[in-house]
This record gives C-alpha cells, structure tokens and sequence, in this order.
C-alpha cells in the first residue's frame, strides 16, 4: 500500500478533453516526510508513520520533539501510519509527494467526517418518517416502534436512534485521481472526499 | 480559497466576450454523438449568470414555438465554441427570473444604446 497525509482544500470541477465535467476535490498532499518505520520483527506489523504540517518547534510537547529528534526530522502537526508501504527500503527522513500517485490510480480517502450534532432517525438513519398527512401529528420524523412489549421487555442493543451524528471516520474506496500537480503538491481526486475544507485526510492506493 | 481558485485557473478560457444579463447571445455548442461532432446554435436571452471562477455558468431563455427552453451552459466548458453578443439589454436586474411569467410583448427587453 502507498499512501500520503493531505489537506483537503474543497470542491471544484476539471474539463476533460472532450468537455464532460468532472466534480473534483482538490486536496493539498504532502510533501510527507518518513518519521518512523515500523518492522515486523521490532514492532509486529510492517508500517511507516508519516509527519505533515510543519509546526515550530516551541508547539510541540517534550515526548514529540524526543520523538521528532530520534527520526531527525522537523516537528510534524499530523503524524499517520500507513500499513504495508509498499517501498520497504523507504528510510526514515525520506520525503513523499504527489508522484506517488499516477493520473489514473483508484484510491482510497480517509478523513474525519463533517459534525452533524444531535440528529433525529430520518437525517441520522434514513429512517422514513411517518404519514403526512391522514391526522397525523408529531409524527413526520419519528422512529415508530423501537420493539416489542412483555417479551424481550427491553430494547434491544445497537436499535437506531436519535444522537450524535458525523465526526467520525470514514474511509471512501474506489475513487480515482483525475490530475496531478506536483509544483503545488496537489491531487485531483474524483468525487467527494470526508470531511471539510482543512480537514486532514489521508489517501492511500487501493490494490486491484 | 485561494489555493483552490488558483487551482483550476488554468481551465478558464481567455477567450469569453463581455455580455451580462439581459443581452441577447448566439451560443454554438459543440455536440458529440458517437465520433461525430457537430455544434448546435442556440439564441436567446441570458437571465442569469451565477457561479464563480470555473464553476461559473449562464443561463440562456428563448421562446420555441411558445414554449418556454432555459439552458445553462458552463461558461468554461470546452464544448462551448462561440458566444456572439447580438445585443445588448437595458435592464435593472442581475437575474431575470420574472421573465418567465411574462409573455410575448412585456417579455421584451429594451435594447440600450
């Protein structure tokens, strides 16, 4: 697997050659630097941890500069580890960028998604609701029965309902990498993407 | 924003005439069926443009055989080959919206000279 830490800078559109629109999320990727390399026999699984966003140095706590210093590298805001990088003689200190990827390659997007709140079962869910019309009143947007009555004489665990909504990560597979512009470190990436403009996300090749 | 505008700025044509609403254009847009390719002249009025940078499109108001075709173009795209300003409106508005209630006479927009 490849990989690399990016920004996501939002949406816009690209013009193919022939004119079709595609929606894009332009996302600002890199350049990462190699902070840790994770082996099998040190660590029990094979991984590389990357650092992106430089920050100075009076930001990062004792144990991070420790870290940093180890590695030899500047302190990083966002450290991510990507499992299984392909490129097993990545030292620590390398540099990743863009080039990683070619136009083409289908990848994977993790990020945080947008918070949503506190959110009823139609938003949350996709929950129908209830009748509009017929009498019906207080009951557009409620659950209906959350079960039975004497018999379990609980709800039963993991029932959809009501609460906190988004903020939470998801990971996108299949999407493709439109265009590449390795001067300003940015990946064109097919469709939506989690979370919101500044979010970090993390993109990584999908195999197949 | 910035970064994001300056992103897709090498997308956006150099070539687009000033027209704004109310003016009267001939759009010739580029249709591909299979590998042919032809263009398709549509005339009309523009009632609205909206958007920004890339994402910036117009919409296009005629009236065929008493029927009422809006089309938004984008303004950007490629497959638009020309937009010839026939002439231009002497209006109030930057969306023309109320046009689509008006009929024959009152859906007349003065010409400005």
């Amino acid at each position: 697997m490849l990989g690399i830490i990016g920004k996501k800078l939002g949406m816009s559109q690209v013009f193919e050659l022939n004119g079709d629109l595609i929606p894009v999320t332009i996302v600002e990727a890199g350049p990462c630097q190699v902070v840790q390399v994770k082996t099998p026999e040190k660590d029990g699984y094979s991984a590389v941890q990357l650092g992106f966003g430089k920050k100075p140095e009076k930001r990062a706590s004792k144990p991070e500069l420790g870290h940093f210093k180890a590695a030899n590298t500047e302190p990083y805001r966002h450290l991510s580890e990507i499992r299984d990088f392909e490129s097993d003689h990545l030292k620590v200190g390398e540099s990743i960028t863009v080039n990683l990827f070619k136009v083409g390659d289908k990848v994977k997007v993790s990020g945080t998604t947008i918070g949503k709140g506190f959110q009823g079962v139609v938003k949350r869910y996709n929950f129908k609701g209830g009748p509009k019309t017929h009498g019906q009143s207080d009951r557009h947007r409620a659950p209906g029965s959350i079960g039975a009555s004497a018999y379990p004489s609980h709800v039963i665990k993991g029932m959809k309902m009501p609460g906190r909504m988004g903020g939470n990560n998801k990971t996108l597979r299949g999407l493709s990498i439109i265009k590449i512009d390795p001067d300003n470190n940015l990946l064109y990436i097919k469709g939506a993407v989690p979370g919101a403009k500044n979010g970090i996300v993390t993109i990584r090749r999908q195999e197949r | 924003m910035d970064k994001l505008a300056a992103a897709t700025a090498d997308q956006l044509r150099s070539d687009i005439p000033v027209f704004k609403a109310g003016d009267t254009v001939a759009i010739e847009y580029k249709i591909i069926e299979g590998d042919r390719e032809r263009t398709q002249r549509f005339q009309g009025v523009v009632i609205a443009r909206s958007g920004g940078g890339i994402n910036e499109t117009f919409t296009v108001r005629k009236v065929s055989n008493g029927v009422g075709v809006e089309r938004i173009f984008p303004l950007h795209s490629p497959k638009l080959g020309s937009i010839v300003r026939l002439s231009v409106g002497k209006v109030r508005r930057a969306k023309l919206y109320y046009l689509r209630r008006l009929k024959s006479k009152a859906a007349k927009i003065k010409e400005k000279r």
